[in-house]
């Protein structure tokens, strides 16, 4: 940037000047301070982050899209805490309401002058307040593109740079089971595996040092771990990709004569040089691990009872659609934006952070 | 090109091999059976249920059988709908599961290639911003939403479509909806990028300046082109399609493949479960070999090694 501005400068000055042979005694003179200090104050350097981010924030989709991302972490994560009900108490005597409408008892209340908050969009059959589902649900989702996504970045993109750096037949090995596992077609293994790891899983569950299992559900494990079994091999053949080519660079062949080990060129100098490549393929990973865990949900495989999932919460609703239509749009449209932000959110870091892109 | 297509055969066999494989033992895994969830069979009912169907046997023996049944295309008996064989119950399915998701298929392709070239061609337009617009909301929307909604309104509010099963040709018009708009969005936006890029290409304007007209040169040379990426999405988009149809059929009840793998799941029809799956997985790795040696040929400048 600053020896682009300096190249204009000096040809808005070649213009200004006439074409002569004639030279000008000024142009000679020793430069004043002021002139000297014109070339010292360089603009400050900027680093591949702040670039990134400069060029991130002058996306206004991307942004609008990284608000809705924020907002809907604050209405998963946050705001639950705050609201009057929650997702699996049941309460007696308020059964399906509509939206704002309150049950006998809750009016009661309010003629005694107490205030009860409305169930902002009613209840379902068994008394339990839709809208804390739906924060229920989105923090389930969010949860579950999060963290596979950060155990798919892990898995992949190590296995990818040790194939990519190491060459030779380590690589024809590693990526010809990468090749498998990437023409396995990986929903029918997802669902088998969900199916068949919850067995298991609640045994193991049962055995000391590993009730935290059942904390988190054993539905949720099953589907971290069938999501990362399958889905990192595309994060690793494309971190493989990016190694190829950096592991030919001057800098690798100079910290190897260095004496740096492999594992620390890997960790230092392959993987940080991908970053930009690391962070979009990770954003564009959760609305796709999202979307996954909302279809299972849906076919009844995903997160159990009664934890609520966007997609469970859609296939019960189906039963009473046409008598409570809102019960199905609610958690529909919810999913339908968080797929939707962080799409749009990947898009955008991927314009700001591919260097492949980089005017 | 012999070696390519060999090479990528013996890949989709292994793939298969490993697929039935880890069904047959994943299923094993599973403790209790099949007839455990039925009205609580006496001890000797039950012994005699798994002697006749060779679950009392190791299960390394119980894997040979299986695998060597299989080889002969005989996946078993379902233990559910009894005296039903498990092939015979996929292939009077699979019809009615082929001409939804072809239908799907030729509509997304269709429709997904003019809207992407259309938005290419009026780049930066009021068109372009609404096919873009649509086409991104599209890929977020998941198939079940788009068919509940479809089902809510076309079905329910308006009484334009009948909303389950397949006896009429408009009852098509749902489930293909459903199946076909998120394949559709990305190809449209696939097409689009591609489009942009062909249409600054040199020999476009090459094209143009010998003289060709526009039309013919968006055809013969732009369109030509920029379809080659979308080739390469065949694949997956057939693998869309069929998990789609696990959620569109069971919504619509249409008695296809799909719908019949998600009751077999809830079912525990161990057999119907593995042969279900080990169909799928033959049918989607066939495919997906096909498309890709389609696209080598289709495409001269890719190397064949």
């Amino acid at each position: 940037m600053n020896q682009n501005n300096a190249s204009q400068e000096g040809k808005e000055k070649s213009r200004t000047v006439p074409l002569t042979f004639h030279l000008k005694v000024e142009d000679f003179l020793p430069a004043s301070a002021e002139e000297k200090q014109e070339l010292v104050t360089m603009r400050e350097s900027v680093s591949f982050w702040r670039d990134g981010i400069r060029r991130f924030r002058r996306n206004k989709l991307g942004m609008a899209s990284l608000a809705v991302v924020l907002f809907m972490m604050f209405f998963a994560f946050i705001l639950p805490s705050f609201y009057p009900y929650n997702y699996y108490e049941q309460l007696r005597g308020s059964e399906s309401l509509a939206p704002f409408e309150y049950s006998k008892a809750e009016q009661a209340q309010i003629a005694e002058g107490r205030k009860v908050f409305p169930h902002l969009l009613g209840t379902d059959t068994l008394g339990r307040d839709i809208m804390a589902r739906i924060m229920m649900g989105s923090r389930i989702s969010l949860l579950v593109g999060i963290v596979a996504s950060a155990i798919i970045l892990v898995i992949g993109s190590v296995y990818g740079a040790i194939a990519g750096y190491f060459g030779g037949w380590v690589d024809t090995i590693m990526m010809r089971i990468v090749d498998i596992i990437y023409t396995v077609p990986d929903i029918l293994i997802i669902i088998l595996l969900s199916v068949t790891l919850k067995h298991p899983l609640t045994r193991l569950a049962e055995t000391a040092g590993f009730a935290w299992i059942n904390k988190v559900g054993v539905g949720l494990i099953s589907i971290f771990i069938v999501f990362s079994l399958l889905y990192w091999v595309g994060m690793a053949r494309i971190v493989r990709g990016q190694v190829l080519a950096l592991k030919e660079l001057d800098y690798v062949s100079a910290a190897k004569a260095l004496g740096a080990k492999n594992a620390r060129i890997i960790r230092k100098h392959l993987l940080t040089n991908c970053i930009g490549t690391l962070i979009v393929t990770t954003t564009l990973q959760i609305p796709a691990s999202i979307f996954t865990e909302s279809f299972l949900s849906f076919l009844g495989l995903g997160v159990m009872a009664p934890m609520p999932s966007l997609g469970s919460m859609a296939a019960t609703a189906l039963d009473g659609m046409y008598s409570y239509p809102y019960r199905l749009f609610a958690p529909a449209i919810t999913i339908s934006i968080i797929i939707l932000a962080f799409n749009l959110l990947g898009d955008g870091l991927r314009d700001a952070f591919d260097p492949k892109l980089k005017d | 090109m012999l070696k390519y297509i060999v090479k990528r055969l013996i890949l989709a066999v292994v793939t298969i091999y490993i697929v039935a494989t880890l069904t047959f033992f994943l299923m094993y895994l599973v403790p209790g059976g099949p007839f455990l969830s039925e009205k609580a069979p006496s001890a000797a009912t039950l012994a005699a249920l798994e002697a006749k169907y060779g679950l009392d046997q190791p299960v390394t023996v119980q894997y040979k059988n299986y695998m060597l049944r299989l080889l002969q295309g005989d996946m078993g008996p379902s233990l559910k709908q009894r005296g039903k064989e498990v092939s015979d119950i996929i292939f009077t399915r699979l019809p009615v599961s082929v001409k939804i998701g072809s239908l799907a298929v030729v509509v997304a392709l269709a429709c997904g290639v003019v809207l992407g070239s259309i938005a290419a061609l009026n780049r930066g337009k009021a068109l372009d911003n609404i096919i873009v617009f649509f086409s991104t909301c599209g890929i977020a929307i998941p198939s079940f939403v788009v068919c509940t909604v479809l089902m809510f309104i076309l079905g329910e509010k308006l009484r334009l479509l009948p909303t389950f099963g397949l006896n009429t040709p408009s009852s098509y018009i749902m489930p293909v909806i459903a199946l076909a708009l998120y394949p559709m969005s990305y190809i449209a936006r696939l097409m689009r990028s591609c489009m942009l890029d062909v249409l600054g290409q040199d020999y476009m304007r090459t094209a143009r300046a010998k003289g060709l007209s526009q039309t013919k040169a968006l055809f013969k040379h732009a369109l030509r082109n920029a379809i080659l990426p979308v080739v390469t999405y065949l694949g997956p988009m057939i693998a869309y399609t069929l998990t789609g149809s696990f959620v569109v059929e069971t919504i619509l009840t249409i008695p296809g493949l799909g719908a019949s793998f998600v009751t077999s799941i809830t079912a525990r029809d161990y057999p119907l479960i593995m042969g279900t799956t080990i169909f799928l997985a033959f049918l989607l790795v066939t495919m997906n070999v096909v498309v890709d040696i389609v696209y080598k040929l289709v495409d001269p400048r890719i190397n064949l090694q």
